[in-house]
């Protein structure tokens, strides 16, 4: 069996966003794999080394530079990757359609999507993909095994979790506490140096973007900063429920 | 026509429907708004839909006795194509986030997620959305003969009855067997108000030391409050609370007018949850704790002194 984990390079978590030109600027900033994917990739290796066969294809669609984030899941034990190098900045919509038809080509069973992208917020993709190769999907998936050609797992609905069976072929989007990622060890990222990432191009797959962008802002709420020192707690407590009070009038 | 998918839970229509029909008329489109309501023994939900609504389309059906992503999606595709929506509007709940990516590519139509505002600008939507988890806020524009957005719960003020009645119609719906079979559930409850509706959060972190530490503090600190309760992945991961708390990236978003966090570092992925909060109050022993830079109030001092003390302060 094949397995599709996608890959989105992101803006990494700890750094500051800037905005330049009305757009978020990633030049000169730290850029890894989205932490959604990473939940995507080991859990992939680890339905192999539970004794599925698979091989597991990582897929990246963006600029360049999302080649480091498809070396990384490499490196985490992917056995190969697959780049459509584009600057386009495609929407869930569009972008679905050129993960179905590498999905089709590679003749893929099972897709692992991040269940919110950490740039756009984004929880379409899985869903979108799914809809186009039309297979059943479960998102936000915190457990997950494989009996056969039958998924078990657990996943969050909107009120409490619920525990789920799907038969393959399926769209799997993942949440933190699915699994916790391994780190590449060294001698695998030596090894991921010689795997193969193939590179397309986006005019292979005829989509466009549905959606236009056209601005960027930081939130900036302006936030009132009074921090007081708690060494007398009881002078501490009582100053601030005061300005809870008469200040900001949230507490009665 | 602008259709909104009327969610509904235990029997009543949620805030998100009230909340879509105010977003939907901000778009003062021709045909007016029609409200589906897809489910089994939705009566009087499609009684409170019609007073809120236009037009009230019901599928009122066993097969739609529980939610399902490609039943769902089905259904709404359906009826926007019969009633040639121009605009298809889904609550950004968890579900509704889920299926509507399914609705937009089976109408071949642009997807809006979690819009916080919408204007119609001769025809072209444009819409404002928050990235960067919410820490910046796009513009982006959407154009064609069919939209599909979801709105964010709490982002537009809800719809108020009127006294006119709209007509309801039942609906027939070719739906697909549903392939994701749902095993089991475990619903959370907690008799407290929820955490999406909260005028005040309390919620705790690590730093309250232990499950037993959050009873006493931030319980404590809710009740006198009248606040939900809301907890850090920290907290969760470690079984203190349950997910349903669980306020962050991978947990639910709140706007109180007050959101007091205790004993919380205020990692980005936490406060993409909350930090588009009112007031923002922090206690924290560690004085550069993240969380102290989005704060509008806050205490640098050891929860198990500072708690009590406010909790004292507060029967004042
Ligand atoms: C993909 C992804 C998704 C995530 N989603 C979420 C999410 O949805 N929600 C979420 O919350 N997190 C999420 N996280 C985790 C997040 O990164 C943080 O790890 C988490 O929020 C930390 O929780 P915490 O503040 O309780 O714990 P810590 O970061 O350990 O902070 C504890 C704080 O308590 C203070 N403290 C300790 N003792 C005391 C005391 N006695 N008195 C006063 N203060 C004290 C410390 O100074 C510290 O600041 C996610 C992470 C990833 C990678
Ligand atoms: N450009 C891309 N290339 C590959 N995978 C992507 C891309 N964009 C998004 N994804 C995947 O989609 C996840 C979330 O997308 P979505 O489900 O649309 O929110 C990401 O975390 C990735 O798994």
């Amino acid at each position: 069996m094949r397995i599709l984990t996608l890959i989105r390079q992101v803006l990494d978590a700890e750094e500051s966003v800037r905005v330049r030109n009305g757009a978020v600027e990633l030049e000169g900033s730290k850029l890894v794999m989205d932490t959604m994917d990473e939940y995507g990739v080991e859990e992939a290796l680890r339905l192999r080394e539970h004794g599925a066969e698979a091989e597991i294809i990582a897929v990246a669609v963006g600029t360049a530079r999302a080649e480091e984030a498809l070396r990384t899941a490499l490196a985490m034990g992917a056995d190969r990757g697959i780049h459509v190098v584009t600057d386009v900045a495609l929407d869930v919509i569009a972008l679905s359609a050129v993960v179905a038809q590498i999905a089709k080509t590679e003749q893929a069973e099972l897709i692992f999507c991040g269940g919110q992208q950490a740039d756009w917020d984004s929880q379409g993709l899985g869903a979108a993909t799914a809809e186009r190769l039309q297979w059943p999907q479960a998102t936000w998936t915190s457990a997950l095994e494989l009996n056969g050609t039958m998924l078990v797992g657990k996943h969050e609905a909107d009120e409490g979790s619920e525990s789920f069976e799907v038969a393959l072929p399926a769209v799997v989007t993942t949440q933190q506490g699915l699994n916790e990622p391994r780190y590449p060890t060294l001698p695998n990222i030596m090894k991921s140096k010689k795997k193969e990432i193939r590179k397309e191009t986006l005019e292979g797959f005829s989509v466009a973007p549905k959606l236009k962008i056209s601005g960027v802002e930081i939130q900036v709420k302006e936030r009132l900063k009074k921090i007081l020192d708690g060494k007398d707690a009881a002078a501490a407590a009582a100053q601030l429920v005061k300005m809870l009070r008469e200040e900001a009038g949230v507490i009665g | 026509m602008i259709l909104i998918v009327a969610e509904h839970a235990n029997g009543s229509l949620s805030k998100s429907a009230y909340e879509l029909v105010t977003a939907a008329r901000g778009l003062q489109r021709e045909g007016g708004v029609t409200a589906l309501v897809l489910g089994s023994g939705v009566v009087s939900v499609a009684g409170a839909a019609a007073l809120v609504a236009d037009q009230v389309l019901v599928a009122d059906t066993p097969e739609m006795a529980q939610y399902d992503a490609e039943i769902w999606a089905a259904a709404v595709a359906q009826i926007a194509t019969e009633g040639e929506a121009e605009v298809v509007m889904i609550a950004g709940s968890r579900s509704g986030r889920e299926y509507s990516p399914r609705v937009a590519v089976k109408l071949d139509a642009p997807l809006l997620e979690d819009v916080i505002s919408l204007k119609d600008e001769g025809g072209v939507l444009h819409a404002e959305h928050y990235t960067y988890l919410t820490r910046v806020t796009e513009r982006v524009e959407a154009q064609g003969a069919v939209i599909v957005a979801t709105v964010k719960p709490g982002a537009f003020a809800a719809a108020v009855p009127g006294s006119s009645v709209a007509e309801q119609f039942d609906v027939d719906l070719e739906l697909p067997k549903r392939r994701l079979v749902i095993t089991g559930s475990t619903k959370e409850k907690t008799g407290r108000i929820a955490l999406g509706e909260a005028d005040i959060v309390v919620a705790g972190g690590r730093g309250v030391g232990s499950a037993e530490g959050f009873t006493q503090l931030v319980e404590g600190l809710a009740d006198p409050l009248g606040a939900a309760i809301g907890a850090t992945r920290a907290v969760v991961d470690a079984g203190w609370r349950p997910y349903a708390e669980q306020v962050g990236q991978t947990g639910k978003t709140v706007q109180p007018k007050a959101y007091i966090a205790v004993g919380i570092s205020g990692a980005v992925q936490h406060l993409s949850g909350m930090n588009k909060s009112k007031c923002i109050v922090a206690i924290n022993k560690d004085a550069d704790a993240p969380i102290f830079k989005i704060a509008d109030y806050g205490i640098v001092g050891d929860v198990k002194e500072i708690v009590p003390a406010v909790i004292q302060a507060l029967r004042k």
